[in-house]
């Protein structure tokens, strides 16, 4: 089996509230392969944004390594972890996060930002996101009017359009209806399975994780199998 | 820079009504700066303009002005002599022996008494000022208790109308005519026959002496011939112009000194404001933080972006406060002129000197108010700044 795009290696994390010390995770070890789609689960508290945030790079481990893509990411200093997140992951909030005074062009435009694309590159890159998320007619519509399946949509577009090395996802489908729960389901699915993105879900819903190929259970900061 | 001005000024425009308070209380401020400024200026342009190139006024030595200067008969008929000296076609040295002074006239709006600087002049006196000219009535006639008006104070008191009688020291005198100094320090002055008024206020000498030089250039001969000369020691020339300046830059010093003081206290009331604002732009929006920070943009680009945002409110608050003070243009003012204790009259004037200054100003206020909620903006941990929802 080739090395996992993800390897997480004996990670813990506390935080501190005033003096007192919460663990939060003990001692994961995680790893996940090239092209898959996991879904985490777990008890609400139990750890499972915390994981998440661990591997997309936006949070430190107290101890332990993740390495993802080959990089080691825990001995980044912040401006090259910001550096490494532009280039190599997507993010998919619960409630969308798109900037409400930005376009569905302009947000899914953002991290292009960061990139050395022209104008015109960058033009492309969004109309195909966009296209691929079906949102190609709402490409000048502002997130206040947009539905909240079409705002992830969006948000989906925005995580896809600088195509990281994965994608995560915290409880993606968390604010949404059924049937746009669905939608949402169905569009990482295809993420998955057509465009071979690793895709790190956490969620709620069995039906959700249902879609992925495999589920890992966190409960009380330590993985469960 | 990497955050699109766009989302900047969206989110001004979002937030319109405190956008709108904030940059008119940055308008304010930088109306009054500007003001101050322009009034300052004013004051200078005229006194300078009243002054001419060519022109040499010769006082006596450490005279700080017109009013506390004497030049005597004999000098000033010496000094009439000296070839630098332009003469007229009938030979006649152009210059203007003046006797200056003071009197109280009753303002017509304000019923308040005012001061108002009355010069004697000499018959030369329209050949020396080529640029003033007899707007109605006519010229005074010398050897006689006639006096003319400046156009700047003709409508301003009582009793300054033509075929009105004036008490100007133990003599009454009439107005026969109103001239036209336009906005120089002449127009705010009486004119009468210098020896008729030395005469109505028993005064021996002369306050000063007015000289057209043949050529600008002469001065420095001028200045070297009467230094050598032993019955002139106790005169000095200078141009017109710098003489002018002089008297104006005490004023202008006052002005600025006070407006600045007024404005410093202001702006703590401007920067205060927009930083209010900003640190509730930067609260309402923490989770944007954040996930601006989760998708790869650092903290110098959150701080730049709020700084901007910053710096766009008092931006605009600078124009539109160098626009209403541009109106400021078409209205004359007058006060006292501390150098010659008497009515002055003035407009503001708008400088490109002036409106860079106060565009930078207002700019310097947005970025101390801003800097720190920007600062904190950028300090923001992305956990806590995405958990903030
Ligand atoms: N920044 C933080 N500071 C202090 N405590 C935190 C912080 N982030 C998380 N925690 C605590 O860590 C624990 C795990 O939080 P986490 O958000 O990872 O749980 P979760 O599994 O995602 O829960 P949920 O399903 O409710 O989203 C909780 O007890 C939480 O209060
Ligand atoms: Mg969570």
């Amino acid at each position: 089996m080739a090395d996992a795009i993800v390897q997480v290696h004996s990670v813990s994390k506390s935080y501190h509230r005033d003096s007192i010390e919460i663990p939060v995770l003990q001692n994961i070890t995680l790893d996940v392969p090239e092209g898959e789609f996991l879904a985490l689960m777990g008890p609400s508290g139990s750890g499972k944004t915390t994981l998440l945030n661990l591997i997309a790079g936006i949070d430190r481990p107290n101890s332990g390594s993740i390495n993802v893509a080959g990089t080691n990411i825990v001995q980044l200093n912040e401006s090259a972890l910001a550096r490494w997140r532009s280039r190599n992951v997507g993010f998919v909030f619960q409630f969308y996060n798109l900037m409400p005074v930005l376009t569905a062009f302009e947000n899914v435009e953002l991290p292009l930002l960061l990139t050395h694309l022209s104008k015109k590159e960058r033009k492309e890159h969004v109309e195909t996101a966009l296209n691929v998320v079906g949102l190609a007619d709402r490409i000048h519509h502002y997130p206040k009017q947009l539905s909240g399946g079409q705002e992830q949509r969006v948000a989906i577009a925005r995580a896809v359009v600088t195509d990281p090395t994965i994608i995560v996802a915290d409880e993606p489908t968390g604010d949404l209806d059924k049937k746009s729960a669905d939608e949402i389901l169905l569009l990482m699915e295809r993420l998955n399975s057509e465009f071979k993105k690793t895709i790190v879900m956490v969620t709620h819903d069995p039906r959700a994780a249902e879609r992925a190929h495999t589920t890992q259970h966190l409960e009380k900061g330590e993985l469960i199998q | 820079m990497k955050i699109p001005l766009a989302y900047n000024l969206r989110n001004l425009w979002t937030r319109r009504l405190t956008t709108l308070l904030t940059v008119g209380g940055i308008a304010l401020v930088v109306f009054v700066f500007a003001a101050v400024l322009m009034l300052a200026h004013g004051v200078k342009a005229t006194l300078v303009s009243t002054g001419s190139d060519n022109n040499v006024i010769i006082l006596r030595k450490s005279a700080q002005s017109e009013l506390v200067s004497a030049v005597s008969r004999e000098s000033a008929s010496l000094i009439e002599t000296f070839p630098e000296i332009a003469a007229d076609n009938t030979g006649k040295p152009i210059a203007s022996a003046n006797m200056v002074t003071i009197i109280n006239l009753r303002k017509k709006k304000t019923n308040d008494m005012g001061n108002v600087t009355v010069r004697g002049v000499s018959p030369q006196i329209l050949a020396v000022h080529p640029e003033v000219t007899m707007k109605t009535g006519r010229m005074l006639q010398f050897g006689s208790n006639e006096i003319v008006i400046g156009n700047a104070i003709a409508d301003e008191f009582d009793g300054t109308a033509i075929g009105q009688k004036i008490q100007i020291g133990t003599s009454v005198w009439t107005i026969v005519g109103l001239f036209d100094a336009g906005k120089t320090g002449f127009a705010s002055e009486i004119w009468g026959d210098t020896e008729q008024l030395m005469l109505a206020f028993n005064r021996p000498v002369y306050s000063s002496l007015t000289v057209k030089l043949k050529n600008p250039n002469d001065f420095e001969a001028l200045k070297t011939k009467l230094a050598a000369e032993q019955r002139l020691q106790e005169l000095e020339p200078k141009r017109e112009k710098q003489y002018f300046e002089e008297q104006s830059e005490f004023m202008a010093t006052f002005i600025r000194a006070l407006g600045l003081v007024i404005t410093i206290i202001f702006s703590f009331g401007a920067m205060i404001g927009a930083m209010i604002t900003m640190y509730a732009a930067v609260s309402n929006r923490t989770v944007e933080i954040g996930t601006l920070r989760a998708l790869g943009f650092r903290r110098r680009s959150v701080l730049a972006a709020f700084l901007v945002e910053s710096l766009m409110l008092s931006f605009f608050g600078g124009v539109l406060g160098i626009i209403i003070a541009s109106l400021l243009q078409f209205v004359t003012f007058s006060t006292t002129n501390f150098g010659s204790f008497s009515e002055l009259a003035f407009g503001f004037s708008l400088t490109p000197d002036i409106v860079v200054g106060t565009l930078l100003f207002s700019l310097a206020m947005g970025f101390v108010g801003g800097f720190l909620p920007a600062f904190r903006a950028a300090r923001l941990n992305i956990i806590n700044a995405l958990r903030a929802s």
